[in-house]
């Protein structure tokens, strides 16, 4: 069982997460060699969408910084990867959501967020397609959208990255085995593979989420920010079962990507009628001529969600040379930039940007067994 | 608002025709549907401008006089939400159709090649243009080149010519070889043989194929190259066209197997799945005297009347022979992959030229990476050419299968699996 | 012989036509700007390419499929 040493590190993913990861750890001057299966996992599938979430105070820090840094990357990123900051509308439907609206205001604001709460007609003045009647909405406006498939394609062609086509069938600390047998080295691998983590890892605690998406033909003008509704958060984002919030993304192209769904205890990519008709018919519900325009591709991604939400991010506490960079659930493109700067801090041993605490790996897997 | 067919014919050109006919005396209820206005398919398609033979009009006329024959017209298939069942669309609405039994006669669309120039307007497909001429497109006076493969290239030229148009080349890809050859062997269907000789045209070449189309906003010519040598031709319309690929979508999001790029039928046009026939283009191009069988059997076995299908098979084995000799003579040469220059488009939707697409391996990263067939026909085209240009293989289709109002997906609320 | 408007002018046309043929019948035969700018024009006439697809009544169809009818609103994409 011989290895070769193939790079410094080897980062095991080339989605948003490990893209970033490889141009963080090469932009130090590492040699990375960057193993992906081409299944075309999250980042494939996702809205690339880039919000600031606030569920709780880590993945408010955690998105903050990380749009921040999309934000100081923005100028270099090519036309493909079709970053727009056209901000964020969160819907209030009725007066209990406005309260949520106003307490999300208070704290993202103390944060030094740029928001502004907007009050029952003016939604419609911001964005006239919307129903009337809503209640208002909270506009976060430096929140953006990408094209993050071209965007980790950007990323990746960075100098000192290296890819291999390659599926990976087992990690062992620092090395790890391709399909073909033959195991390759580095001084640390890095793993950043979604939801097939679990393959290689199976003591990570991650899910899959399934998700639907559906794009629409290309109506210009139709819609300016991303339009989400603030149910969001207790509907779809906590819940158990199949739910379905609506989401509304005007891309570059002038096509609407009309989102949300979640479903856990799935693996099956199909697209499911029932499951697409809710999320379609929620979108309708906040913006009724969406029925009249006509959907032209819907499929499906599955999100790697971790119990608390947050993703897990520094070395795996029992297997030593081996890091995690995984579990990012919905919020991988956003974080993508924090995640390489924390992974990249805590492999050169250096104080990281934020604090690393929230995210590391032990918080489910125990304490570190190795020095 | 939902429906129920016992048999659900799915296209109305001949094989849908002949099937819907052959089924009616032993079927309870039959819906025939097609996504064009008018029953007949792309061979028979009727118009202001359009001479529909005879046996055509009456067959369409007995299968609409049957009382248990409904028909459909303008109706797509847009998703397959649960077993048996598919959700339709038409211009007024989106409904559910759930079926005991269903023959897919989904036809052949044409494989449209990019070459320097193809997206001007004045550039169609062969069969484009006939289809177009036929549904009322002014063309009288103008002058038109006829471009591709195949005897549909005839057709259109008599189409336009019947029109008004003057022809002034037709450029069959294929060697003088190939199409004697073909030719020697047409006796054995005199019937085809009589309509080649009446569609013949003196401006017929062959070993030639188009270089570019020609123009600034619209076509103003088209260059050729014609037995080795480069000509340039103004003209007005350039029709190009090179050959039939059976649709096979609907089929292979049922689950039927496909074979050679056509869905994979027994001899009684059932295809891999329980209660699902095949017949006609879809199957492997072969003409309309072969769809016409094919449907009528696929119709009989359809309703369990295996004795009546059974005799026909002779007469399908027949034009399968004819169906095979066309396929040898008219198979594409291979300078038909390079007639795209680096900055040619080859996603018409997403604008995605060719130097965009060379270095990936495969449809899907060429996808993700290029935007290549994320527009609206849903690589139909793109995908249908970059097969045969890099031999990528599409992916399986996913619902909707063709662009469809949401208001029409919001009816598969309440298709979940109990 | 239904009597339609495209983009805005009245044209009138034989029964049966499509709205594919009336745009060549009264305009300039092109049915949409294409992302990177170019106009184009019917290609498949057979309902597969898409490029023909117009605003009909306010919803976005394939011209080449559908027929023209008595009051109907063509327009074009400019």
């Amino acid at each position: 069982m011989s290895s070769t040493t193939a790079a410094d590190v080897i980062v095991i993913g080339a989605g948003i997460i490990g893209a970033a990861c490889a141009q963080s750890l090469a932009a130090r001057g590492l040699r990375v060699l960057v193993l992906d299966a081409g299944l075309h996992g999250a980042t494939a599938a996702g809205m690339g969408h880039l919000l600031v979430l606030d569920d709780n105070p880590a993945e408010l820090a955690l998105s903050q910084y990380s749009l921040q840094r999309w934000r100081e990357l923005a100028p270099r990123l090519p036309e493909a990867c079709a970053y727009r900051s056209n901000g964020t509308l969160w819907l209030a439907a009725n007066a209990e959501e406005m309260a949520v609206a106003e307490h999300k205001f208070n704290v993202l604001q103390a944060q030094g967020v740029t928001c502004e709460l907007v009050a029952g007609r003016a939604v419609r003045q911001r964005e006239p397609a919307l129903r009337e009647g809503l209640e208002g909405g909270l506009l976060i406006n430096d929140d953006g959208i990408l094209y993050a498939p071209a965007t980790a394609g950007w990323m990746l062609e960075t100098t000192g990255i290296d890819q291999r086509r390659a599926r990976v069938s087992a990690v062992e600390g620092n090395r790890v085995r391709l399909d073909s047998g033959q195991w390759l080295s580095a001084e640390a691998v890095v793993l950043a593979n979604g939801i097939q983590a679990v393959d290689l890892c199976p003591e990570l605690p991650i899910e899959p989420k399934k998700g639907h998406l559906l794009i629409t033909d290309r109506y210009p003008g139709t819609v300016t920010h991303t339009l989400v509704e603030l149910g969001y958060v207790t509907s779809a984002h906590n819940a158990s079962g199949p739910s379905t919030a609506c989401n509304i993304q005007p891309r570059p192209t002038g096509q609407l990507f009309i989102g949300a769904s979640r479903q856990f205890g799935t693996t099956d990519p199909a697209v499911e009628g029932w499951m697409l008709a809710r999320m379609l018919k929620r979108a309708t519900e906040y913006m009724p001529d969406l029925a009249n325009l006509n959907g032209i591709r819907a499929w499906t991604g599955f999100r790697a969600a971790s119990p608390d939400g947050l993703p897990l991010v520094g070395r795996h506490p029992q297997q030593d040379g081996l890091w995690l960079a995984v579990g990012h659930e919905g919020l991988g493109v956003t974080t993508a930039p924090a995640t390489a700067d924390l992974l990249s801090a805590q492999l050169f041993d250096e104080t990281p940007p934020l604090a690393a605490c929230p995210y590391l790996p032990d918080r489910f897997l125990g304490a570190l067994a190795h020095a | 608002m939902n429906e129920h067919a016992n048999l659900l014919i799915i296209g109305a050109g001949p094989a849908g025709l002949s099937a819907a006919l052959a089924a009616a005396p032993r079927a309870k209820r039959i819906v025939l549907l097609d996504d064009n206005p008018l029953p007949g398919g792309q061979i028979w398609r009727d118009g202001p401008q359009a001479k529909v033979p005879g046996q055509a009009r009456r067959l369409r006329e007995q299968v609409l006089a049957c009382a248990n024959v409904h028909w459909h017209s303008s109706t797509r298939v847009i998703a397959n939400p649960a077993p048996n069942t598919l959700l339709l669309e038409n211009a007024e609405r989106g409904w559910q159709i759930d079926y005991d039994c269903v023959i897919l006669c989904t036809g052949a669309r044409e494989l449209l090649l990019p070459f320097p120039g193809w997206t001007l307007p004045g550039v169609t497909g062969a069969g484009g243009l006939q289809a177009l001429i036929k549904a009322g497109l002014p063309v009288r006076d103008q002058g038109i080149v006829i471009a591709g493969s195949g005897p549909l290239l005839l057709a259109s030229a008599a189409t336009a010519k019947s029109n008004g148009a003057r022809v002034l080349r037709i450029a069959e890809q294929a060697s003088p070889a190939a199409i004697a050859s073909f030719a020697a062997q047409l006796p054995r269907w005199p019937h085809k043989l009589l309509q080649s000789i009446s569609l013949f045209d003196r401006q017929y070449r062959s070993a030639s194929h188009v270089l570019a189309a020609l123009g600034r906003d619209r076509l103003e010519g088209v260059r050729l190259k014609q037995n080795g040598k480069v000509v340039e031709i103004a003209c007005d319309r350039l029709a190009c066209g090179f050959g039939l690929i059976p649709n096979i979508q609907l089929a292979q999001a049922l689950g039927c197997a496909v074979e050679r790029q056509a869905v994979a039928v027994d001899s009684w046009q059932a295809t891999s799945q329980p209660c699902v026939y095949a017949a006609g283009e879809c199957t492997g191009f072969g003409g309309s005297e072969r769809a016409l069988v094919e449907g009528a059997i696929a119709g009989h076995a359809a309703v369990g009347n295996r004795q009546a299908a059974q005799r026909l098979w002779h007469r399908r084995a027949r034009w399968q022979g004819f169906a095979n000799a066309l396929n040898t003579a008219f198979a594409l040469d291979p300078a038909l992959k390079s007639l795209a220059d680096s900055d040619t488009l080859v996603c018409r939707c997403e604008d995605v030229p060719y130097a965009a697409l060379t270095g990936h391996s495969d449809w899907r990263q060429a996808k993700l990476a290029s935007r290549c067939g994320m527009g609206a026909c849903q690589g139909r085209i793109c995908g249908a050419a970059t097969e045969h240009l890099f031999g990528w293989q599409p992916s399986a289709p996913r619902p909707p299968f063709s662009p469809a109002r949401i208001d029409t997906l919001l009816c598969l609320e309440h298709t979940r699996d109990a | 012989m239904p009597d339609l408007t495209l983009d805005g002018r009245p044209l009138h046309v034989a029964a049966g036509t499509s709205v594919a043929a009336a745009l060549a019948l009264g305009g300039d035969g092109c049915s949409r700007t294409s992302v990177s700018g170019q106009r184009r024009a019917p290609l498949c006439g057979m309902g597969i390419c898409q490029e023909c697809r117009v605003s009909i009544d306010g919803r976005r169809r394939l011209a080449c499929q559908t027929l023209c009818r008595d009051g109907m609103q063509v327009e074009t994409r400019p």
